[in-house]
């Protein structure tokens, strides 16, 4: 199962659309979550919004995550080691208010399991052979001991 | 025990403030957040405010009463959050309750600090970013480490 997801906030049909249409086959199961959008999916199961648990298991469920470049999808793929496709949401589109997810997708996008398509085309590249993509090695459940160590260290002052 | 309200709005901000969860260890923790199923992620009491960002105006209003209502009720110690508009609200009405009050910038805006983070200078008592290349000592923003 592939899990799309574009976050809470934002459609992001750029996305949806080219997956959608990649699946018409209806050969992948696919699950699509959609964001505030008018786009009618044709080839999978698709919701605007997910509970969050609901989300969690979907994101446990799938062999692949594909994603607008967010850092709630990015860092849950990471936990649960599943390989994600990040897509950069452009402000030019009107797709977001600026391009802060263009410069995630340079930041993170050598990390392993990480795999940045920066246009449609870039994506479908991806899709051809999604079942070939590696997940990463994992991230702890918590913050960087320094973060954690600065605000205990505030919180007792 | 000290108390602490920790807030974030849903997605990735959300994600990033439970990654910082034991360093509440040994304090009274309640969170805001603006949607109710996060409430089976969180062992404390989770209060729920109207999802708005900075562009919706009438929304904005209508969620800085809510949150206004649960910090003067709670009556913390410290506020934190990892934003956006929900948590520059409460480090608002932190600081003028005598709060202390940390910001955390998203690791999203790994060029630029986000517009409320900006905004945030103002009421935050420690004001990070977890970017060491935008750390700006002369303007009060520093970095502690980051979420990842």
């Amino acid at each position: 199962m592939i899990f799309v997801t574009v976050g809470t906030q934002l459609p992001f049909d750029r996305l949806i659309k080219t997956v959608d249409t990649w699946n018409a086959a209806k050969e992948v199961e696919l699950y699509l979550q959609v964001g505030p959008s008018e786009y009618q999916p044709q080839n999978a199961e698709f919701s605007a919004f997910l509970e969050p648990a609901k989300a969690d298991q979907l994101f446990k469920q799938a062999e692949i995550i594909i994603s607008h470049a967010g850092m709630g999808s990015i860092l849950t793929a990471l936990r649960y080691q599943k390989p994600i496709i990040i897509m950069p949401r452009l402000a030019a589109q009107g797709e977001h208010r600026n391009d802060h997810q263009l410069a995630t997708c340079k930041w993170l996008g050598n990390k392993t399991g990480i795999h940045v398509a920066q246009n449609e085309t870039e994506l479908l590249a991806f899709l051809k052979d999604y079942q070939s993509l590696k997940g990463g090695d994992g991230i702890s459940n918590f913050a960087s001991p320094e973060l954690i160590d600065n605000l205990k260290t505030y919180f007792s002052a | 025990m000290k108390k602490v309200v920790a807030v974030a709005s849903g997605g990735g901000h959300w994600v990033q403030l439970l990654r910082i969860r034991p360093a509440f260890e040994g304090m009274s923790v309640q969170f805001i957040s603006t949607n109710a199923g996060y409430a089976s992620q969180v062992d404390q009491p989770l209060h729920v405010v109207t999802d708005a960002n900075m562009w919706e105006k009438l929304k904005l209003v209508k969620m800085f009463f809510e949150v206004a209502y649960i910090i003067f009720k709670v009556k913390p110690d410290f506020v934190i959050t990892t934003g956006a508009a929900p948590g520059y609200a409460a480090i608002m009405f932190g600081k003028l309750l005598g709060a202390k009050t940390i910001w955390i910038d998203s690791v999203a805006n790994s060029e630029t600090l986000s517009s409320s983070g900006k905004r945030a200078k103002r009421w935050a008592d420690v004001w990070l970013t977890q970017w060491p290349h935008l750390v700006d000592e002369a303007n009060g923003l520093k970095t502690w480490g980051s979420v990842l």
